[in-house]
């Protein structure tokens, strides 16, 4: 009798463990990642004004007590008749489009390099694939900055070599953001397709040569095939976070160089347009809906299969 | 034996890690430039590294950076853990679909949006119940803790996924309650993966840029902040002095720890 009331006392403990080990990230996350997400959406329906916080209140309280609620669609219509927004997200999508094709034409080699390197030397090819990781963004991005200028340092070497009599325009222009994308997302293409291609199983090649396919075929029917899925989740971890890039385009862009998230931080800090800035948010966050759910559904296949 | 095959990746191996690493060696060669003119060489110096230790602005912010690295690098390992461990261990509960949601967002999320739906929280908490009286260090380090979590998250459910649950099933059926088990069983084994995780949110916090300009008050500048508002006028040689010091500092700890994990391995064969 007693095991029994000592049973439940212990289930009763159990259940409140784990409501405490759930209940602590949960409510943290629905506080400070999903509740903002609601107040961006209703205060992109606001007016702005001039008033702190700068933008008209969702709740209204009239004189007998009693609720309105105020909405407005103005900025989201704001946005499609600037001509200004559409062509920056455009421009968006391009730049992070070309800049997640150069990384993977540069990434490939790279993943493919280490993963048929012998064992001692993989583990240090890829901690020096992991080391600019972990060095601070801003600081990368900067590197470039001093390489690029106009009396930098490739301009002095090609004036020296002869090459050209006039300096290079190069830092603040879109090639200089194409160079400063492809630099800093390098590792997140690298790691993903690396972890594919280590997986390949060399007899299939074996198998493949022996069947009287040369290197090259053997590349494009087995290898390539097979890396597809390390392909996309690269791509998708580069042209994720490159849409919506502030840092990059801020340092190295030129004033022409649009994109949405330097647009959304200057709307916000300097025209202190909140309820604008509010509404561009929402429509990049829906413009990149597709490739995250995307993505989340292939992290979950992959995780289930490295489960079972 | 090179044949054509080997010479191509061999060569895309130099290409690629030169060009990785050629614009980082490049800074800490130019830090040790004693021109102002941060293009032209006018000989070794240690110049702006004494100007940089003088500098009471870049002490400050580089003081408040690592203070806010550190609680986050705390709080965001404590309830990464936690939530790896749900989404490893616990396969029901209401509104589960939700939570792995909720988790693993924040690291597809652009950063603008972020900052930019973060402090309009703060702004709407502060108007309707008078918290965060003021933004800063507090405010900064809430929105760290959120997206670092998301990271360590990560790093130990994919851990725990790693290693057979038998052996919590095992003490369990041998009548371990389910909290021995875990400090007992669970904790040893995500060890080394939650140090992993306190060292990335440290890292994570320490470098970012966009969220805290957005959630941050007037009175607190992190050193990313003082390091762009520099470097966007232009290259600055203090800044060349101030990235290496970084540099060799992450550097150095990526090498050791690399070091101890494999002479774990090692001794665990």
């Amino acid at each position: 009798m007693s095991g029994l009331l000592v049973k439940t006392n212990n289930s009763i403990r159990e259940n409140l463990w784990r409501y405490f080990i759930v209940a602590i990230p949960y409510i943290w996350l629905l506080l400070f990642f999903l509740a903002p997400f609601v107040i961006v959406f209703k205060i992109s329906l606001a007016d702005p004004i001039i008033a702190q916080p700068p933008f008209t209140p969702f709740f209204n309280e009239s004189s007998d007590g009693g609720f309105s609620i105020y909405t407005t669609f103005d900025n989201f219509l704001y946005l499609f008749q600037d001509s200004l927004y559409f062509v920056t997200y455009l421009n968006s999508v391009k730049l992070a489009f070309i800049a997640t094709l150069f990384t993977l034409l540069i990434g490939y080699p790279i993943a493919y390099g280490i993963a048929r390197s012998p064992q001692p030397t993989r583990n240090i090819l890829l901690l020096l694939v992991v080391i600019p990781f972990w060095i601070s963004f801003l600081l990368r991005v900067y590197s470039w900055m001093g390489i690029l200028k106009t009396n930098g340092l490739i301009n002095g070497f090609l004036l020296w070599l002869g090459v050209i009599d006039q300096p290079l325009e190069l830092l603040y222009t879109d090639t200089a953001v194409y160079i400063g994308m492809v630099y800093s997302y390098l590792p997140y293409m690298i790691l993903p397709l690396y972890a594919n291609l280590v997986k390949l199983d060399i007899r299939l090649l074996e198998a493949a040569s022996d069947l009287g396919a040369k290197k090259w075929q053997g590349f494009i029917d087995v290898t390539l095939p097979l890396s597809i899925p390390g392909i996309i989740a690269g791509c998708l971890l580069v042209f994720i976070p490159a849409i919506g890039e502030y840092v990059i385009p801020a340092l190295l862009g030129g004033a022409d160089t649009l994109m949405i998230g330097r647009v959304l931080f200057d709307e916000f800090f300097l025209n202190r347009d909140w309820p604008v800035a509010s509404a561009v948010a929402i429509v990049l966050l829906l413009l990149l809906v597709l490739p995250i759910v995307y993505f989340q559904k292939k992290q979950a296949q992959e995780t289930s299969e490295a489960a079972a | 034996m090179l044949n054509q095959r080997s010479r191509f990746i061999f060569s895309a191996l130099c290409f690629g890690f030169a060009f990785l690493y050629i614009p980082i060696l490049l800074v800490i060669i130019y830090s040790f430039n004693d021109s102002r003119l941060v293009t032209v060489w006018g000989g070794w110096s240690v110049r702006w590294y004494v100007e940089l230790f003088n500098n009471e602005n870049v002490l400050n912010a580089a003081l408040l950076s690592f203070q806010i690295a550190a609680i986050t690098a705390t709080f965001a390992t404590i309830m990464g853990t936690m939530a790896g461990f749900i989404m490893a261990r616990i396969k029901k509960f209401r509104g589960r679909m939700l939570f792995s949601g909720m988790i693993a967002s924040p690291l597809v999320m652009p950063e603008v949006i972020t900052g930019l739906s973060l402090l309009l929280l703060f702004v709407s908490l502060q108007n309707s119940i008078g918290w965060p009286a003021s933004r800063g260090m507090n405010t900064i380090t809430i929105a760290h803790i959120t997206f670092s979590m998301a990271y360590v998250a990560v790093i130990i459910q994919s851990r725990l996924t790693e290693v057979n649950e038998s052996l919590e099933e095992a003490a369990m059926d041998l009548g371990a309650r389910p909290l021995r088990v875990l400090w007992d069983i669970t904790l040893p084994i995500i060890f080394p993966a939650m140090v992993s995780g306190w060292l990335l949110s440290f890292t994570l916090s320490l470098d970012d840029l966009v969220i805290a300009s957005f959630v941050s008050g007037p009175g607190a500048t992190t050193l990313p902040m003082l390091i762009f508002s520099k470097v966007r006028l232009g290259v600055s040689p203090d800044i060349n002095a101030l990235a290496t010091i970084l540099i060799v500092v992450v550097t150095l700890g990526l090498c050791i720890a690399a070091w101890i994990t494999s002479r774990q391995n090692r001794s665990a064969r």
